[in-house]
């Protein structure tokens, strides 16, 4: 286990991180603004893959396949919103499950109508696919570099939008006490729409980034979307910042555990014990983690609200 | 215990099998129970399955031995649970004459007790896990695939016979998985590195692959059914580990991923019983006319299901017709009356083939399709590692 | 909190909640012996399934809708139920007083520790704490190589009761399933109606003034959570034994989710209409599985339309009552 290898493992989580955080950063949203839990948001994520991995197939081109690709998705997401949302986000909390619930079912099923149960080709485009070199002697995916380099600039992006305009202050405003907002006439709705589909926009392109690397087919949301709420209630609801580094902690957590866990468990309960058990705990890992962060702070590492 | 239970289940198969045959022949046409797995991330493989079998039947006319045949498909949803109550409905509901196909061991390993219990025919169409050929093995029990070990015999002989000094192996952290660990060191003589057990579903290897790049290893080798499959072989090729090592694999790259894949996959090599350029007139006519049906090439476990049908047809023309005589269906499906795409093929005492293997290699067509193609026989006439602890003769 | 149970409350008679919970256990029954009659022994074992979901739908509707808490980890009692049955029934211990009071004490001890973590958090934060509970036995269950690992085993034998096989066949199994179901929904009928239960209630409508008025909430919270596990660790008993097939695809989050969908399909409160629901849910499976692969298409078309059109639920259409207990 020499540093070189714990450097690339430390790349490897920030990366899963990045991917994580695109999910879970429209998803804590529009919880945090709309009090809304969409257990759906996976779908954008498999609309994302989907459809930028078909308009690139289509156009030979990556970047044309990408931004076709999200407007695409975007625009689904809107429709989804306009025909189910809408009228659930009035609805209590466990009507909200059950009904995009109900949407995962459909989309999951139509995908798997349309392009088939078969995972779909989707690779990255052939300049951008080789290894970068770090240092002389240290290799790192140039793909994966990008998926960082992306997180990133969407993270500040989105920091700049939250902190510094007025859409963004009324977000934060909303995702604080939406009934003031609402009495102080602003259209509520109209900003929902605007969140939620700008939180699409960002799940689709983390499958759009993801689908080169992991297999693209129709169930690729479900687990997705249940390490994105892991990573929204660690990082406190609501808050954008929260989602960041609490999407990095997992993503470096789960990677690290993956990678060390059977190693280090056999010098302490030996080779034979550490194979049965070391995977099963390294998948256990960001749960034991959950529960901890969550035993001392209940309301997360970076409540929104700060009350709750 | 085995052994007594074992005579008993043939003392009443007899017995039954009497009745019967002294009942004329019914005008009833054959039921066919099909499982297969077809929801969720691992529906291309049973997909493929039933694709192959009824393509089959449809070039048999839609009658198996001559017979007007139907085929109840069911989905087990890879929920064992589910499997079994399924299956029940076809035992119970619908008075299958047989249960056919099944993609996953542990599905298998689930509904075989209830399919055994009313002494019908079960063949497999892909499953073949180990306690049904050596102890748990039954007279009501047969294979048109292989047993599980036995693709990754073939590539642990491969690794041996070319002289890989040292192998990092790797696979989902289940049943199958450690089987087929257990299957490539039976061949595999050289040094293990490390065997790393990945979380069944997992699709991201970046910590895997790391650590593979660091083990200093001439080869890889991975049995990662399904999506699984897809992303490490395209994490593999991306992270340019496959110019450093040789990736050898079993279930991994084969026509149900390489559509994903593509070039990523290309020059991976893999352990199989079939391939599609395999020299025999029944698999060159398999191959063409699956294409042109399904507008894809065919995988083993198309070729499989192809098998299947094929099987039970030859079966059901050696019995006349008459499928409520188990004794003598069983007897004639034993006989493996029919062509095998494979090419030669028979059945072993506990049900299961005795067949060649090949080491196959991802390759691109000449028309851009992407297909495994055979590139030497590993094993020739292969019975399994099990049979010797089987009790029928 | 609150929100998380808008359902209408009515006001509850505990006789008429009695005998709609009789109706439904009736109409089973009467289903299970024109399917013995008509000699469709697969429609016997499809209506035991029925029996067997709804135990655990009932613990997790009675759970979520008079204490409010919404556990998205139900699978995880289930499961260990199942493991119960599977590890005793292998030992040779197949009495089902001994499997079932088992299974009942382990779940319930296993929620007295995981119960107090996720209780110091509400709403999601508490649906994501189960969550992880559920995940962590599910990656024990997968771990454990000498019971099947991930692929799980199949149960040794059938349970049995005081030396006779009551579950011998599928029948049999339906008809106890039916008779466990008929004394957990009355006892959970029950308990909506004594003090417990209307504190509880009480609770989901304001937390505060129940504190206020002295009653240690969490406590009350607890017992809940702790009794809602055991029940559905006795359907995990039962579902071992109907599918004579334990793995750890028991445990796995997806059928938490199935769980919750069922129980808010069924009307959040409304006891019989969790019933209701896991049969619709099932025969949907059922019957459109059989004429086409892509059956959770139209079973997702079904929830959106019912969770659109009508706003209101199964149990409602039904006309099975909320039994929510508010004076």
């Amino acid at each position: 286990m020499n540093s070189s290898l714990v450097l690339l493992q430390l790349l490897n989580g920030l990366q899963l991180g990045m991917v994580l955080f695109l999910v879970a950063a429209g998803l804590t949203l529009v919880f945090g603004v709309m009090d809304f839990i969409n257990l759906a948001h996976g779908v954008q994520y498999t609309l994302g893959a989907y459809l930028t991995a078909a308009s690139t197939a289509y156009f030979a081109n990556f970047g044309i396949g990408l931004i076709v690709g999200l407007a695409s998705a975007a625009v689904l997401g809107y429709l989804l919103e306009l025909l189910v949302f809408r009228v659930l986000t009035s609805r209590s909390h466990l009507e909200q499950v059950l009904g995009t619930f109900g949407v995962i079912l459909i989309v999951t099923d139509a995908m798997k109508l349309i392009f088939g149960p078969a995972p779909i080709s989707f690779s990255a485009p052939e300049a951008l696919s080789g290894m970068v070199m770090l240092t002389p002697t240290l290799a790192y995916p140039l793909w994966r570099m990008l998926i960082i380099l992306a997180g990133v600039g969407v993270a500040l992006l989105l920091w700049l939008l939250v902190a510094r305009t007025r859409i963004g202050m009324l977000v934060r405003a909303g995702s604080t006490d939406r009934e003031i907002v609402d009495l102080m006439g602003v259209n509520i709705d109209r900003l929902f729409v605007l969140v939620f589909v700008f939180g699409a926009l960002l799940a689709a392109f983390a499958g759009a980034m993801a689908g080169p690397l992991i297999s693209v087919e129709p169930t690729m949301g479900d687990n997705i979307v249940i390490l994105a709420f892991v990573v929204i209630v660690v990082g406190g609801i609501g808050s954008v910042r929260g989602a960041f580094f609490a999407a990095i902690l997992i993503g470096v957590v789960d990677v690290l555990g993956r990678a060390f866990a059977t190693t280090l468990l056999k010098s302490v309960i030996g080779a034979s014990a550490a194979t049965a058990a070391g995977p099963a705990l390294a998948s256990m890992l960001i749960y034991i983690l959950m529960v901890l962060i969550l035993m001392a702070r209940p309301a997360g590492l970076f409540s929104a609200s700060g009350a709750t | 215990m085995r052994k007594t239970q074992i005579s008993a289940l043939m003392a009443s198969t007899l017995l039954v099998s009497a009745f019967a045959a002294s009942a004329t022949v019914s005008a009833e046409p054959v039921k066919i129970g099909f499982v297969a797995t077809l929801s969720g991330p691992s529906a291309p493989l049973g997909v493929h399955m039933r694709n192959g079998f009824q393509l089959a039947l449809k070039e048999l006319g839609g009658k198996l031995g001559g017979q007007p045949t139907e085929v109840v498909i069911v989905d087990d949803e890879l929920k064992p649970d589910v499997a079994v109550t399924k299956v029940k409905g076809l035992l119970e509901r619908d008075k299958v004459n047989v249960v056919a196909g099944v993609v996953f061991s542990n599905v298998m390993m689930a509904i075989a007790k209830p399919v055994f219990e009313s002494e019908t025919l079960l063949v497999s169409g892909n499953a073949g896990p180990s306690p049904l050929a050596g102890a748990g093995c039954s007279p009501f029990f047969f294979s048109a695939s292989y047993q599980n070990d036995q693709n990754h015999e073939a590539m642990g002989a491969y690794a041996q016979a070319k002289g890989f000094k040292r192998v990092v192996l790797m696979t989902p952290n289940y049943q199958a998985g450690r089987d087929s660990l257990a299957g490539f060191k039976r061949y595999y003589k050289g040094e293990v590195v490390e065997e790393m057990l990945t979380p069944l579903g997992q699709l991201d290897f970046s910590a895997e692959l790391a650590k593979l790049a660091a083990s200093g290893a001439d080869a890889v080798f991975t049995f990662m059914p399904g999506g699984m499959g897809v992303a490490l072989v395209k994490q593999f090729s991306q992270s340019g580990l496959n110019k450093k090592m040789q990736f050898l694999s079993a279930f991994t790259v084969d026509e149900t991923t390489l559509p994903a894949t593509k070039d990523a996959a290309e020059g991976m090599i893999s352990g199989a019983q079939w391939a599609p350029n395999l020299e025999n007139a029944e698999n060159k006519a398999f191959v063409a006319a699956y294409e042109k049906e399904f507008g894809a090439p065919p995988s083993l476990y198309a070729s499989q299901g192809y098998d299947l049908a094929k099987l039970l047809d030859g079966a059901i023309k050696t019995t006349g017709g008459n499928v409520s005589d188990k004794a003598a269906l069983r007897k004639a499906i034993a006989a493996a009356p029919f062509k095998s795409v494979r090419g030669a093929f028979k059945f072993n005492a506990n049900g299961f083939p005795i067949q060649d293997f090949f080491v196959v290699k991802a390759v691109k067509r000449a028309d851009g399709a992407f297909v495994t193609q055979m590139q030497e026989k590993i094993f020739s006439a292969q019975s399994d590692a099990y049979v010797a602890q089987c009790a029928l003769k | 909190m609150n929100d998380m149970n808008r359902a209408a409350v009515v006001n509850p008679a505990l006789k008429q909640d009695l005998l709609t919970g009789f109706a439904v256990i009736g109409a089973l029954f009467a289903a299970l012996a024109t399917a013995q009659i008509a000699g469709a022994p697969y429609l016997t074992s499809l209506i035991g399934r029925i029996a067997i979901t709804s135990i655990a739908a009932l613990s997790l509707s009675f759970l979520i809708g008079q204490a409010g808490l919404v556990s998205f980890g139900h699978a995880a009692p289930i499961g260990i139920g199942a493991y119960v049955a599977l590890m005793l029934a292998a030992g040779g211990t197949t009495d089902l007083s001994i499997q079932l009071s088992a299974a009942f004490i382990l779940a319930a001890l296993i929620a007295l520790i995981t119960g107090p973590i996720a209780l110091k958090t509400r709403g999601v934060t508490f649906i994501m704490l189960t969550l992880a509970f559920a995940q962590m036995f599910f990656y024990v269950a997968s771990s454990l190589v000498s019971w099947g690992g991930d692929d799980g085993m199949a149960l040794a034998q059938r349970s049995t009761l005081f030396g006779y096989q009551i579950l011998r066949t599928d029948a049999m199994l339906a008809a106890f399933s039916i008779a466990l179901l008929a004394v957990i929904l009355l006892a959970n009928t029950w308990m909506a109606h004594t003090r417990f239960g209307l504190v509880l209630k009480a609770m989901t409508e304001n937390e505060r003034r129940v504190a206020a008025n002295g009653f240690e909430v969490n406590h009350f919270l607890l017992y809940a959570f702790v009794i809602a596990a055991g029940v559905a660790a006795v359907s995990g008993v039962l579902l071992a034994n109907q599918a004579n097939y334990v793995s750890p695809a028991y445990l796995n989050w997806h059928r938490s989710g199935e769980l919750i969908v069922i129980v808010v399909l069924g009307g959040v409160g409304r006891l019989p209409g969790a019933v209701l629901a896991s049969a619709l849910v099932i025969l949907f499976e059922e019957f459109l599985g059989h004429y086409t692969e892509y059956w959770k298409l139209g079973l997702g078309l079904t929830i959106v339309a019912i969770v659109l059109l009508r706003g209101r639920d199964l149990g409602a259409f039904f006309g099975v009552r909320n039994q929510g207990a508010r004076p």
